[in-house]
């Protein structure tokens, strides 16, 4: 039997995850060869948290993604999950949890033997099975509007532009409504009203759906309009952490050079 | 002890590690053919594909080598005085070793080089990584699919190298001294049985193995941009088509133990 204390102890733990972090990592070292790129890193991000992801060019902003949603394995230290280890998690292990995230690569990496629809479809065909070819299609449609894409639906990506990919890229990110959010340089390319609209997207999806996410960004502006803190990064370990006051404010050499 | 076999230890340890990691990317590929879900309409695309692309050159192939082998044979045979013996001769020669082996080459040469170049590409633009980010197995979807269709292809592949042998063969020989075709199939049939022919025909699965595996291996441990590409493709081409003779002469001796 349930007893009162029960319920509120149980309520206390609901609370307690709430608040817990969506993504956790801890300590991670990575090398190439005998290049040390990331050196002891740790951060995290919450339900409802966007972390900007700032560094200079080949600092592993890119590397630390990979990590995250396990396209590489870290030489030491721990990522966790909504809690769960996923470092050394094999290949089927890691299905489950990267059905839960959206991923943009740098490049975009859309199919290119696929059209921009398909490529968007990609996800949705694999992981929702139970969606009509007709609903698939709206949705298909609903997301590529929502990046500004909705007049392209049956080029290839060999025939739009590199910020045409990303916008596509994003859009299929988005295909599964993920809890989690990587986004690798999302604005990188765009003019200043494309970069805007998709700040906007960023913000409103992290309002409604609660979304966590980590986006690596070279641009100021961007980061301090959708990001609640911001990272910077430096030979492999976080320098500063905190909201763009807080790095504002900031004595650090490195980071006053940076926000110059 | 070891260094009695080998030349160079580099040369050595790289030719074991390359073995070593083959091994265990057939492993990862086992593993994903026997559990679900199926990749059904993938196999059935890479089918068509490997078929269809192979089918003219296979054929072509074949008639080719059939007139070659019709003019020396009646050659080497008329002088020894065993003209009559003639169409066995042929019927032998291009079902037990000519149709194979060619099949085997040519696959490995058209097909080789396609599947090296086509998963080298996607991975440097890293589009296999993308396929993995969205959870689904790329052991499964790419490799596997490729692999199984060039397994179940082979041997059909052969069947048409065979005709077209058999089919030029006969043509060579009564443009030389009229013969006709019925006459020449029934006496170059007679006294032979399926256990002359299905074995050799079959065997050209395991080339199909062999060149599915090792351009998918190729093609998804590429690494360095478009130069890494073009490497992929003619690793693929110049491996398969190596490892097609070699398995070759071990089959060969297999059939004759095992068949006669
Ligand atoms: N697969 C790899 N093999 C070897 N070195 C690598 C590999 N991937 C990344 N690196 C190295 O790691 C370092 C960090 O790379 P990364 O791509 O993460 O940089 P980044 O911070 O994303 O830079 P940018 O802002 O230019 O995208 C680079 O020096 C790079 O050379
Ligand atoms: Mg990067």
């Amino acid at each position: 039997m349930a007893t009162a204390y029960d319920i509120a102890m149980e309520q206390a733990e609901i609370k307690q995850d709430g608040g817990a972090p969506v993504v956790a990592v801890e300590n991670l070292q990575k090398a190439f060869e005998t290049q040390k790129v990331l050196n002891g890193m740790s951060l995290s991000v919450s339900r409802g948290e966007t972390l900007a992801v700032l560094g200079r060019s080949g600092t592993g902003k890119s590397v630390l993604l990979r990590l995250i949603i396990g396209l590489d394995q870290p030489d030491s230290g721990s990522i966790r999950i909504n809690g769960q280890e996923i470092v050394g998690l094999a290949l089927d292990g890691m299905g489950e949890i990267r059905k839960k995230m959206g991923f943009l690569f740098q490049q975009a990496a859309l199919y290119d033997s696929l059209t921009i629809a398909q490529n968007v479809a990609f996800p949705l065909e694999r992981h929702r099975g139970e969606m009509s070819r007709s609903e698939r299609g709206d949705r298909v449609e609903q997301l590529l509007a929502e990046v500004g894409m909705e007049g392209d639906l049956d080029k290839m990506p060999s025939d739009i532009s590199g910020g045409m990919k990303k916008r596509v890229g994003l859009a299929r990110a988005l295909a599964l409504e993920p809890e989690i959010l990587l986004l690798d340089e999302p604005t990188a390319g765009l003019d200043p009203i494309s970069s805007g609209e998709i700040d906007d997207l960023i913000l409103k999806l992290q309002r409604e759906r609660q979304m966590a996410s980590i986006v690596v960004t070279h641009d100021l502006h961007s980061a301090r309009t959708i990001a609640n803190r911001l990272a910077l990064l430096d030979q492999g370990n976080v320098v500063i952490a905190g909201s763009f006051e807080d790095l504002e404010r900031s004595e650090i050499k490195f980071v006053k050079e940076f926000l110059k | 002890m070891a260094s009695v076999f080998c030349f160079g230890s580099g040369v050595c340890t790289g030719f074991l590690e390359w073995f070593g990691n083959l091994g265990i990317f057939f492993w990862q590929v086992l593993k994903a053919v026997v559990t679900p879900p199926y990749e059904w309409r993938e196999l059935i695309r890479q089918m068509d594909e490997v078929g269809s692309k192979s089918l003219p050159l296979v054929a072509l192939a074949g008639a080719a080598v059939g007139v070659v082998l019709s003019m020396e044979t009646r050659e080497s045979m008329t002088r020894f005085g065993a003209k009559s013996l003639l169409p066995s001769a042929i019927v032998f020669a291009v079902i037990q070793e000519m149709g194979p082996i060619i099949t085997g080459l040519v696959v490995s040469g058209r097909v080789g080089a396609g599947i090296g170049a086509e998963l080298a590409s996607m991975k440097v633009t890293e589009q296999i990584d993308a396929i993995e980010a969205s959870a689904i197995n790329p052991y499964r979807l790419l490799a596997a699919t490729r692999i199984l269709a060039c397994i179940l292809m082979l041997p059909l592949l052969t069947v048409a190298a065979d005709a077209g042998g058999l089919l030029m063969g006969w043509v060579a020989q009564t443009l030389a001294e009229p013969i006709s075709l019925h006459h020449f199939i029934n006496t170059g049939f007679s006294g032979a049985t399926l256990r002359d022919f299905l074995p050799p025909t079959f065997k050209t699965a395991v080339f199909g193995l062999i060149i599915g595996l090792v351009a998918c291996f190729q093609g998804m441990r590429t690494r360095g941009g478009a130069e890494g590409v073009g490497r992929a493709a003619t690793n693929s081409v110049v491996l398969a088509s190596l490892f097609v003779i070699l398995a070759d002469v071990v089959l060969v001796k297999l059939i004759l133990v095992v068949f006669h």
